[in-house]
Parts: C-alpha cells; structure tokens; sequence
C-alpha cells in the first residue's frame, strides 16, 4: 500500500489562511446592514456622534414611531408599502404566467416556426431599441402614469424564461405521451404535467422575481408622474436623497438619519423573510444551463 | 425528359411536405396558443422600440408625431450623430463609461473567481454554508438601499454631525486625509466599484461553484496519489475545469462594456461628481427622459447599442480562437 500523507504542515496553515480571509470578507459584506438595524433603534445624537455601533446606548421606538405617525409621513410610507406589495403579487404573477407559457411552448420538439421564434428572442438580449423609444412605446400604449408600465415592459426575462425552457426540455417524455394517448391537449399536459413537475423552478423564478419588483425604483422613476403612485423603493430614494440634493428648499429641514436608517429596514425585512425560501432552491444547479444557454 | 420528372416529382413532394406541415401545425395549435402571450411581449416590447430607432434620424420632441402623419416629417439624416460626435460631451461620456467598465473588469470581474476557489477549498460543509448565506445577502438588497448605507458610511462631519460616517472616520484614522468619496475627481469610481464589488462578489460565485462541483473527484485522487500538493492540483486540475465558464462570463462582460446601468450611478450622482459619473446611460435617461431630447438621445442610446453588438461579437470570436466553446 502506499501511503498517502494527506496533511502536512503546509495544508494546515493553508486551511487556516483560507478559513480566516473568508470569514473576514463575510463579516465585512454583513456588518453595513447590522450597523443599519443598530442605528435605527438609536437616538439622532448616538448616530452624530459615534461613526459606527451595533448596539445602540439607549435603544428607542421613536424612529418607528414617527415613520408610521399618521400626521407625519405614516400615510407616505403605508401607501408605498401597499403599493409595493400589490405591484410585487400581481406583476410576479404576470412574470410567471408569460414566462411558463413561453418556455413551455418553445420546449415542445418538431414545433414548426420555432427556430425563428428563439433566434428573435436571442438577438433582443444583445440588441435593443434603447430607453427612449420603448418609453414612447409604453406611452402611445396609454400606460404613461400607470402601474401597468411597471408590469408588462418586462414581463419576460428572456434569461429566465430560457433556463425554465432547457428544464421543461429535460423534463422525461413518457408521462407527457400518456397524457396525450389519453386525449389531454397540450395545454392539459402543460398544467397537469409539466407544472407539478417544476414547482421548485417555478417557486424559484417567482421569487427572483418577485425580489425584482420590491426593489425597483427606476421603472417608477420612468413610468410614473404622480407622486401618490410611487412605490416603496421610490419613496425611500426621495427620502435620503432630501439631504443629498442640493435642491431642497431651505424651509424644509433635511429628515434625521435614524429616521432613514427605519425605513431602509422597513423597506428590507420582506427581503429577509423570503430569504431562506431563496436560499433553499441556490442549489448550483439551477443557474448552471443558463450561461451556455 | 428526366428533368421535367423531377421537376414532377418534387412539386408531389412538396405537397407532401406541405400536408405533413399542416398536420403538424394543425397538431401544435394549442402550443401556439401557449406561445401567443409571450410573443406578443416580445413584439410589442422589444421588437416595435427597435423601429422606434427611426426617431434617431428625426428632429423628434415629446409633442412630435410619431405614428401616422408624423413619419414623413423632420427627417434629418445623421445630423443628431454628427451633433453627439461633435460634441464634447462624447469624449467624456466615452472616457467615464470605459474607465467604470474597466474598474469592473480588472478589480472586481477576478473576485468571484477567487472566492468561489476559496469556498471549494473548505471541507467544512455546514460552515461554508453559513459563509454562503452572509455573502449573498446584498444581491437580495435594492440598490437603493445600497446607496442609502453608503451616503451613511462616507458622511462628513458638519454642523449636525460632530462624527463622520464609519468610513470616512476609518480612512481618516489611517491615513490622517479627509475622504470626499461624493466629492468630484476619482472618488465616484472607487464608490462605484467598491459597492459592486459588495453587491455581487457572493452572488457571482454561484456559476463558478456550479462548474466546479462538476470536477471529477477521482482527478484529485489520481492527482494526491501521484504526489501533487495542494497547489498543483489547483493549477492543473481545478483552474483549466473551470475555464470554459471564466471565458463564456468574460464574454457576456465584454459584450455589456458599455453597459453601466442606470440605477447605480444616477443614485450615486450629484452636482459635484457629474462630470466624471455622468456615463451614456445615465446621459440619456438625464437628455432624454428627463429634458425631452428624445432623437437626440436615441442616436445615443442607438450608436451605443451596435457598439455593444460589435464588441460581443468580437468576444465571442476571440473565445473562439483561443479554443474555447463561445456563447453562439
């Protein structure tokens, strides 16, 4: 037998290095958002005096407080949260719905136009018409100042919708062909077979995007006019930009730090809570036939 | 004789082909139904904007018509390009959108790479786990959140704030300087960077641990018996099983070179470091959207577009060459 030293001196201080450099880069990517939780339990003056804690000196509810204060600017902050959260049910639903459906359809072997179909949609990932004109699309569609224009200009991600496309292909041929000896149609198959089959991709994709959709703020900025139709992310960015902008009028004093730190938070805890559903479904293997396609 | 038989024949054919053609469609039509939605999408959302570039030729305002009676008129040619080249804001657009695309090229494209080597080195399963998740954590977070934490942790003392941000007191403890990262000059990159270096370096791991759960564990094996160190099997083993996905992402890098996104930088933007933040995408959100230049900008956006398609191209040729699979 030979034997193998498998540890030598050189591996474990290699081990070590590697442990350390990777926990510290983990550590540094986290501690901006412990700082931020930190800071809005805090008083204005602990967070214009000390630059970084993570435990503040006397913890306080004021900042929540005055965020959700119904003469202050609760109702901002609740319609945008409400808006946000509808905009993000309905439009993940319309996600998935054009997304499923493509994917299915361009899945089905032998299906005559379908080498055209994928090539249109291939060449709309590396060319566009640019910003302007699609904004003039939305607008001659009369969906300038609605929240349809936050829904449907991307209701597909030709991205997403080509990785749901290579799982439904691989997806085993025998049950499909019983179903349709059976007299199912297609679109019988696509609900009873092929759906059930993915619910992991499927719950995958929704939350993506889903995620997506909570923290968009540029389709707002572009679609929206009225300033009552805003979402969250929208009101947030108007928020701190207050202090960042040299535009503010001078009567109108800039809002307190620990107040913006609340709604940062606000604004994430749904992030976090859909986090560990996200998390479940990493496995590589969803993202790997992406790159080649 | 024999020609007009074949001509014969190949027209029966045809009809046989055109009757299994039929049949096939005619068996498919619930799956086209299926298809119909998404590729209304496309039609109406990626491919009509596409003829929209025909305003990049037009003198085109908000109040010009597009549709009907306006399509004949104000037609000017290249004039909108001629204006965009001529201008001196081209050389510094070009100059900001490179020097931004190239930071991220250079420092933060190898970081995925390298952590996702670091990650496959640890044989502790349940704690890269957990490393896993705290380095993910940011993809998930919006950029304006990102953006808000930044304002937080580079703040400058003033009349309010006897303490400066996390940061900035950092920095000026190290190095005795007053940092003005929102402040003009090369400040604004290294923000930029730096935040996308913290967005997505855990997330852009994910692709690169995928292709290398691919690598055959005997590899190592024969490797270990055959007497290689640690090193060695990283350099002959688990670099070249990793490098058809390093060149298929540099590509796709390459190809967006262009590509600085909107909603990063016209965060980050403010008087003082417009002229150097100021990229060809934000340029025409700013002429565009905002002040209503729309043939104007969609020159910009449209020369900006077939530049991107070239350089993809070129990417994808160079993979090739150098023996890797490319993306088409």
């Amino acid at each position: 037998m030979i034997s193998i030293k498998r540890r030598s001196i050189g591996d474990i201080i290699g081990d070590i290095i590697i442990y350390l450099v990777v926990t510290l880069l983990a550590v540094i990517m986290v501690i901006p958002f412990i700082y931020v939780i930190a800071a809005s339990f805090a008083k204005e003056a602990e967070i214009q005096t000390r630059p970084i804690f993570f435990i503040p000196e006397n913890p306080t509810l004021d900042a929540y407080k005055q965020v959700f204060s119904p003469s202050g600017m609760g109702p901002t902050v609740l319609r945008s949260l409400l808006i946000s959260i509808c905009v993000t049910l309905v439009g993940t639903l319309i996600n998935l719905f054009f997304t499923l459906t493509m994917a299915y359809g361009l899945s089905r072997p032998n299906l005559i136009g379908k080498k055209p179909l994928l090539n249109m949609v291939l060449f709309t990932m590396v060319f566009g018409g640019g910003m302007i004109p699609l904004f003039l699309v939305v607008k001659a569609l009369g969906m300038y100042d609605t929240y349809a224009a936050l829904i449907l200009p991307g209701c597909i991600s030709a991205y997403n919708m080509l990785i749901i496309r290579n799982f439904f292909i691989e997806l085993p041929n025998e049950l499909e062909e019983a179903a349709a000896i059976d007299g199912c149609t297609e679109i019988g198959i696509f609900l009873k077979i092929a759906l059930p089959l993915s619910m992991p991709i499927i719950a995958t994709f929704g939350l993506f995007y889903a995620v997506g959709h909570w923290n968009d703020y540029f389709g707002a900025l572009m679609y929206l006019n009225d300033s009552k139709k805003y979402p969250f992310q929208l009101v947030l960015r108007n928020l701190v930009m207050q202090t960042q902008d040299n535009s503010t009028s001078l009567d109108e004093l800039p809002p307190e730090d620990t107040l913006k730190m609340a709604v940062i938070v606000i604004g994430t805890v749904p992030i976090l809570c859909v986090y560990p559903f996200l998390q479940k479904y990493f496995a590589a293997g969803v993202m790997v036939g992406a790159v080649k396609g | 004789m024999a020609k007009a038989q074949k001509v014969a024949l190949s027209a029966e054919e045809k009809a046989v082909i055109k009757r299994k053609r039929k049949a096939q469609i005619f068996k498919d039509r619930w799956v086209y139904l299926l298809l119909l939605p998404g590729f209304l999408y496309f039609i109406i959302f990626k491919i009509v904007p596409m003829w929209g570039i025909l305003i990049a030729f037009k003198d085109y305002f908000p109040t010009t018509q597009f549709w009907g009676a306006g399509l004949t008129k104000n037609w000017i040619g290249f004039d909108n390009f001629i204006q965009f080249f001529t201008d001196s804001s081209f050389l510094q657009l070009l100059r900001n959108t490179l020097i931004i695309s190239l930071m991220n090229i250079i420092f933060f494209f190898p970081l995925p790479i390298i952590l996702a080597l670091l990650l496959n080195e640890m044989k502790v399963q349940w704690y890269k786990k957990a490393v896993q998740t705290l380095v993910y954590v940011p993809h998930f977070v919006s950029m304006v959140v990102i953006a808000s934490i930044t304002f937080m942790l580079v703040k400058e003392p003033s009349s309010s704030a006897q303490s400066g941000g996390a940061l900035y007191e950092i920095v000026k403890t190290l190095t005795g300087k007053e940092m003005h990262a929102l402040g003009g000059g090369w400040a604004i990159y290294w923000v930029l960077l730096i935040q996308n270096i913290w967005k997505e370096t855990g997330w852009g791991t994910i692709i690169f641990l995928a292709a290398l759960a691919g690598v055959d564990v005997e590899q190592y094996e024969a490797a270990i018996v055959d007497g290689a160190n640690r090193w060695q099997q990283l350099i002959y083993i688990t670099i070249p099983a990793i490098m058809g996905t390093v060149v298929t992402m540099f590509v796709l890098r390459m190809g967006s070179v262009l590509d600085t996104g909107f909603e990063q930088i016209i965060l980050m933007q403010n008087t003082l470091n417009r002229t150097n933040s100021e990229t060809f995408d934000t340029y025409v959100y700013q002429y565009g959207r905002v002040e209503g230049n729309y043939g104007y900008t969609t020159a910009v956006s449209l020369f900006k577009s077939i530049v991107s398609l070239i350089c993809i191209q070129t990417a994808n040729r160079l993979a090739k060459a150098v023996g890797q699979a490319g993306l088409f």
